[in-house]
């Protein structure tokens, strides 16, 4: 399945991109996708501290991947 | 700009993180509608006042939030704010709406700006109206914390040494 995936603050300069397409194997779970990406770009954040969304909502680690889905993974937000 | 750098940038590391894909008119009527927007240009407050205005209504408390010069001990000259438009609406939709489960309000609207702001510039705001004074003030403080945690924006300070940081909320 082809998915994108959005970067954002600390993890965008990490990967150097704003976004990414990715080619998946089925039944990839968000937080071995986290895992596999955290390695590629030198991710300093563990998934405790960063959250995840899917298609534009807040989702759970525990949520399964679609083809076609936009995957954000936010890390500590800073607004106010 | 370079040319290498003009050819570069739809995927630079922040460039879809700075940008609102609507006008400000647009922003507008989605923080009149919805109730959240992220904006990329001062805020107009008063217009914002505007769509609390009820007869209904005795009470309107706002917050404003300023970019300060210092963050604990560090100098600060100047930042950036980033955000993921589509997810901060979602999320800001949500938030006025729970916001108006929770309290007796009448109304809530906010918008947080996001791009280059100086020291002094008002970063967010939110206003909240009511039939009565405490709900307004109380679901106010709480609108405002909930978007401090929740709403995906990122800041970036400038200091005088000329390093910078990402900022978080959540310590």
């Amino acid at each position: 399945m082809r998915i994108t995936v959005l970067y954002f603050a600390s993890l965008a300069d990490k990967a150097q991109q704003g976004q990414q397409q990715l080619d998946l194997a089925d039944n990839l779970s968000l937080s071995e996708l986290y895992a596999q990406l955290k390695q590629q770009h030198g991710f300093e954040l563990d998934t405790a501290k960063v959250r995840v969304a899917i298609n534009d909502e807040f989702a759970n680690w525990d949520d399964a991947i679609n083809d076609g889905d936009t995957i954000a993974f936010i890390p500590p937000v800073a607004g106010g | 700009m370079d040319s290498q750098t003009a050819l570069d940038i739809t995927n630079q590391p922040h460039q879809q993180a700075s940008t609102i894909s609507h006008t400000a008119e647009e922003v507008y009527h989605i923080a009149q509608s919805q109730g959240f927007a992220l904006l990329d240009e001062a805020i107009d407050d008063q217009r914002l006042k505007d769509f609390l205005q009820d007869e209904q209504c005795g009470a309107l408390a706002t917050f404003e939030g300023w970019v300060r010069n210092h963050n604990n001990d560090s100098r600060v000259t100047s930042l950036t704010y980033y955000g993921y438009e589509k997810l901060a609406i979602n999320q800001g939709k949500q938030i006025i709406e729970e916001a108006k489960r929770l309290f007796d309000i009448e109304n809530a609207v906010a918008i947080h700006r996001i791009g280059a702001l100086e020291i002094g510039d008002m970063a967010v705001w939110v206003g909240v109206s009511s039939k009565h004074r405490y709900p307004a003030f109380d679901a106010c403080k709480w609108i405002l914390d909930t978007i401090k945690a929740d709403i995906p924006v990122w800041k970036q300070e400038f200091y005088q040494d000329e390093s910078s940081k990402w900022l978080s909320n959540n310590g």
